[in-house]
Order: structure tokens, then C-alpha cells, then sequence
């Protein structure tokens, strides 16, 4: 089959691999419909995630058909030509995380769990296509995927619902419905949304549907402000002002109550000398992350809020600002999405029309173009938000 | 050499306890047990696969137990490597899980074994054992060793870094089949 490859940093190649097969009683093998490219997939291009090896098929967000079942999977719960949507999270459904609906920390399904456990404490669930640390399982940027524990995570789509309406559903419309979830939203509420990429876009949508009474878009990329200004929310561009006096002015002196950062390890600054400070430190791999919109967002919450972190961080921070944290009663909130636990719910919410996840697609590309895709997505080419890929 | 690991399984210690006292079970999630054939109701034979390619065979017996609770055995004769151990099985806060709590004692010899066994079990020999509770839980509570496809063989995932690419086996390598 063809699939999308990690080929070393700053390189992936489309290659042809074997078919994939039933390892475990409980896989299914999924011929995949529609797949997407995802901002951690840059986090693993850029070479910020180790113990990624050149011909790792990439990709976590996909949906297809069923076409063959393990025997342990039984017929009540999947079977040859179902619909589903895959959860990019592999959970066992058995262990006292799963038990706990905590399932991206699975204790079960991570045959790397002792190389996770080094650089985590303890280990995390296994995830499609994102690194041997998390597995070592082939991702879903390819025409087939197996699919482990198939009788646990993929959601069934049984309505007439297009494959972009529901592809999300497999990593960052539950991420971004997390993430606002984790900010314990009152009526009251300003959101202020770090990030106005994919996930951000989602996490200001959930604001809303839950209730928020004004939600603030940060980010510097015109077409990404535009974007989250016609669904509704404020924008703020940290190049053209001041985020911390923009946020004064638009709460009233009170800063906003609750804080999204949806960026996560690679952020850029306005501010040259910070940027540089973290740049040369995560060069030399003496901090791994630029976590300038975590700072800033721990330092803009009005005292008492909360502060939500769904960006991805892989180890090891600088100058975080605990000050702030401890003194002006924060709290921080975080997780990698436990998709399983929204799917249901969030299907429901697309059924009504009250979350329109199609928004964000701007390309769509056969998968043999995935390469021109990740150049487009990461370099923010031609007002590129979001890719989808077709095998 | 002594070893000690402890993990927690979410089933009742009657469970954990049966599948651990059938010890022919024991080479499904124990790295370097090849076979255990049961000789007598407290007596078994054990294999494991030595690290200079021979096999290593021995005796043990069991010297203690209690059912739901307690299996402490050790090895009989003359062992290459003398070894004993005693695995407890403790109830834990949650009324649903058990603890597991292992101790091994390897009696490490001088010689061309001993510096085998000593570079089989590398700078951090605990890892072996906590990569066996590993698969002990994964067996309990989900029916079987998981595999991916960067680390398709079950219990060498260790030993193999680095893996094979995170892609689908071929033909040849799916025949291989995983470790038991």
C-alpha cells in the first residue's frame, strides 16, 4: 500500500509498505477514506519528538471502513463494512486509566511503556503514526491502517454525515472540546484561545457551545484571525499589539477568566530576545520546549482562573512562571485529548449543527501529495489551515 | 542479585493468583523463561533461553504458598544459576485491584556464566522484571501480549532499539509470529 513516511527531520515521503495485517486478537484492518494531517504531526517533522525512525508511517487522525475483524472483536461491536472513526489514542478499555475514561494514559497499550515511563514517570497509551515512545504503531496518512483494541475506541458513524464532517472526531475536535471543557466554563467567562490554528479554531467553537460569554482569538496569522472572526470570536495579533494590554482593554482590567494554550512546544514570540533565548536553548536540547504562549497565558489569567494547556510539550521547560501560578491562584489544567470519552457527545453536537468542524478545511490533496501538504501546513502557504488527505 | 518489581492488575488476587501458580503460564509474559513443565504438584522444570545461545534448564520447588496470597519457590539441585523468588498478591485500595509484589534473588556465579548473566541483564536489570509485570497485566486484563508494529515480537521490545519502522510486518516477518 501507499503510505506517508517520517524520511529524517524536515522530511516525509510517500512509499509503498506492506499491507497491514491482524497482529492482535483484537485489531481490525480499516481501508481508509479520509485522513488529515495534525499540528503535532509538525512537532515530529521538525524533529522535536525522539525516537521517531525513518519509515514510520505517520498520521493519527483517519476514518474508513472495517474490512477485516480479529477474532476477539466481537460482532455486536464492529464488523466488516461499519464506518468508523478512528480515535488517535489506543486504550484497552480494561485497566484502571481506561476504567477512569482517562484514555490517552492507557496502561495497557504501549509495548514502549519502559521508554515512556523514562521520560514521563510513567507511561502513556500508545497513539498511531507519533513516535516509538508512544508504540512504535504505523499511523493512518496510508490507503490501510490496523486498528488495536478496535472493539474499545472507533465510533461507528451510522447516519449520512460526510467523512470531513466527522474526521475530527478522531483527535482535534475532542482536543479542542477538552480543553475548554477543562476551563469550567460560567456564563460570565471571557476565553482568551492561544493559537487560531486547527485546534485553537475548535477550542473557541467549544468555548462558545459552552457557554462562554466572549472568546478572544491570539495569533499572528492574518488568514487564521479572519477565520476565527467569522465564526464569531475576537481577534488579538500579537505582532501588530500587545497581547497583555489588548486583554486588559478587552476584560475590563480583569484579564480573561480562563486561558487555552493551543500551541504548545514550538511557539514564536514577538519579542526577538525571548524567542531567541528558547530557540538556542532547544537547539542545543538543554530545554525542549518554547513554551512562550504557556507563559503568556499563565501571566494574562485574571487571578483564580484557569489556565487549560491542550498544546503539545514532550519534556522540559525553562523560566515557567510559577510565581504567578502559586501567588495569583491559577489553575493549570491538561492532558492529551481522551478522545474516546467525547466522541459519542460530539457527534451528537454535529448531528444538531451546533459545531460545524468542515469550517477549518482549507485543502484537500490525494495522499501522494501528503509531502506538499506538510510544506504548505507548516510553512502556513496559500492560508493553509488544515489538510485532509485521500488515499 | 536481588530484584524486586511490583505493578497493579485490575482483577481480584484469586485470578492473578491462579494464572501465576499454573507456572507454564509464566514464559507467556517472562522474558527469559522459554518453558516451565509442571513435574509434581510443587516441583517444575524451567528453560530459559542463556545468553550465549544455549539453553539453560533447572529444577524448582515450590516452598510456600498461600492460596490467593503467596507463592514462594526457589530453584533445586544444581543449578547454573541458583535463584529463588516469592511473589505476594495484595488487595489494593481501589476493592477491585490487586498489587503484585515480586522479589527475585539470582546467586550469580563466577566464570563464563556469570559474566553472561550479568551482561544479559545490563545496567538495569530491575527493567527486565518490570517489563514482565508489564506483559502479566496486559495478559489479565486484556487477554493477550500487545504488539505494534515497531515492536511486533512482545517480549523483546526491549531488547530491540532500534525498532523495526512503526510500518506493517511482511509476509516473512508475520510468519515469525510473536514470543511466547
Amino acid at each position: 500500500m501507499r503510505a506517508n513516511t517520517w524520511a529524517g527531520r524536515n522530511k516525509v515521503e510517500v512509499r509503498d509498505v506492506p499491507d497491514p495485517k491482524i497482529l492482535n486478537k483484537r485489531d481490525a484492518i480499516v481501508r481508509i477514506t479520509s485522513t488529515a494531517i495534525c499540528g503535532s504531526d509538525l512537532h515530529l517533522v521538525d524533529g522535536y519528538v525522539p525516537t521517531m525512525q525513518d519509515g514510520d508511517v505517520m498520521g493519527h487522525e483517519f476514518m474508513g471502513e472495517v474490512i477485516e475483524v480479529g477474532s476477539g472483536v466481537s460482532a455486536d461491536r464492529l464488523r466488516v463494512g461499519d464506518r468508523v472513526v478512528v480515535p488517535f489514542p489506543i486504550a484497552c478499555g480494561a485497566c484502571a486509566a481506561c476504567a477512569a475514561e482517562l484514555y490517552s494514559c492507557c496502561e495497557n497499550t504501549n509495548p514502549n511503556a519502559g521508554i515512556a515511563e523514562k521520560m514521563f514517570g510513567h507511561p502513556v497509551a500508545g497513539i498511531f503514526g507519533y513516535s516509538h515512545l508512544t508504540g512504535g504503531f504505523a499511523g493512518g496518512q496510508a490507503q490501510y491502517a490496523r486498528v488495536p483494541f478496535a472493539d474499545v475506541g472507533p465510533l461507528k458513524i451510522e447516519s449520512e454525515l460526510t467523512d470531513e464532517q466527522v474526521l475530527f472526531l478522531s483527535d482535534i475536535l475532542p482536543t479542542g472540546y477538552m480543553g475548554a471543557e477543562m476551563c469550567d466554563i460560567q456564563p460570565s467567562d471571557v476565553v482568551a484561545v492561544w493559537g487560531a490554528g486547527p485546534v485553537g479554531q475548535f477550542a473557541m467553537d467549544s468555548a462558545r457551545v459552552l457557554g462562554a460569554a466572549k472568546v478572544i482569538a491570539i495569533d499572528k496569522e492574518p488568514y487564521r484571525l479572519r477565520m476565527a472572526e467569522q465564526a464569531g470570536h475576537i481577534p488579538v495579533d500579537f505582532d501588530e499589539v500587545d497581547v497583555r494590554s489588548r486583554l486588559l482593554e478587552l476584560t475590563g482590567g480583569r484579564g480573561p477568566d480562563k486561558c487555552i494554550d493551543a500551541v504548545g512546544m514550538e511557539a514564536t514570540h514577538g519579542s526577538a530576545h525571548i524567542a531567541a533565548y528558547d530557540r538556542v536553548k532547544q537547539a542545543v536540547r538543554s530545554e525542549t520546549e518554547r513554551p512562550h504562549a504557556l507563559r503568556q497565558a499563565i501571566m494574562s489569567c485574571r487571578s483564580g482562573g484557569v489556565v487549560s494547556v491542550i498544546g503539545v510539550y514532550g519534556g522540559f521547560l525553562d523560566k515557567f512562571p510559577a510565581g504567578a501560578w502559586m501567588n495569583r491562584s491559577l489553575t493549570l489544567r491538561t492532558g492529551q485529548c481522551h478522545v474516546q470519552r467525547y466522541m459519542k457527545p460530539l457527534l451528537q453536537r454535529i448531528e444538531r449543527g451546533e459545531l460545524d468542524p468542515t469550517r477549518i478545511i482549507t485543502h484537500t490533496l490525494p495522499l501522494d501529495e501528503a509531502e506538499r501538504g506538510f510544506e504548505m501546513f507548516k510553512n502556513k502557504q496559500d492560508n493553509c489551515e488544515k489538510v485532509v488527505l485521500k488515499p | 542479585m536481588e530484584l524486586t518489581a511490583t505493578t497493579t492488575i485490575r482483577k481480584p488476587a484469586s485470578e492473578v493468583y491462579a494464572y501465576w501458580r499454573d507456572l507454564e503460564n509464566l514464559p507467556t509474559f517472562m522474558a527469559h523463561v522459554e518453558q516451565v513443565r509442571t513435574t509434581g504438584s510443587r516441583t517444575s522444570h524451567w528453560s530459559a533461553a542463556a545468553p550465549f545461545g544455549k539453553n539453560v534448564t533447572w529444577d524448582a520447588e515450590i516452598l510456600d504458598e498461600d492460596p490467593g496470597e503467596k507463592i514462594a519457590w526457589r530453584s533445586t539441585g544444581n543449578a547454573d544459576v541458583p535463584n529463588a523468588g516469592t511473589v505476594r498478591f495484595l488487595p489494593a485500595p481501589d476493592g477491585v485491584s490487586t498489587e503484585v509484589h515480586v522479589v527475585l534473588i539470582y546467586d550469580i556465579p563466577g566464570g563464563v556464566i556469570g559474566k553472561a548473566v550479568a551482561k544479559y541483564f545490563g545496567e538495569e536489570p530491575h527493567q527486565q522484571l518490570d517489563d514482565d509485570l508489564r506483559r502479566l497485566k496486559q495478559v489479565l486484563e486484556t487477554g493477550e501480549v500487545v504488539r505494534s508494529d515497531g515492536a511486533p515480537w512482545g517480549k523483546r521490545a526491549r531488547k530491540e532499539f532500534p525498532q523495526r519502522p512503526a510500518q506493517p510486518l511482511s509476509d516473512a516477518e508475520l510468519a515469525k509470529g510473536a514470543d511466547q
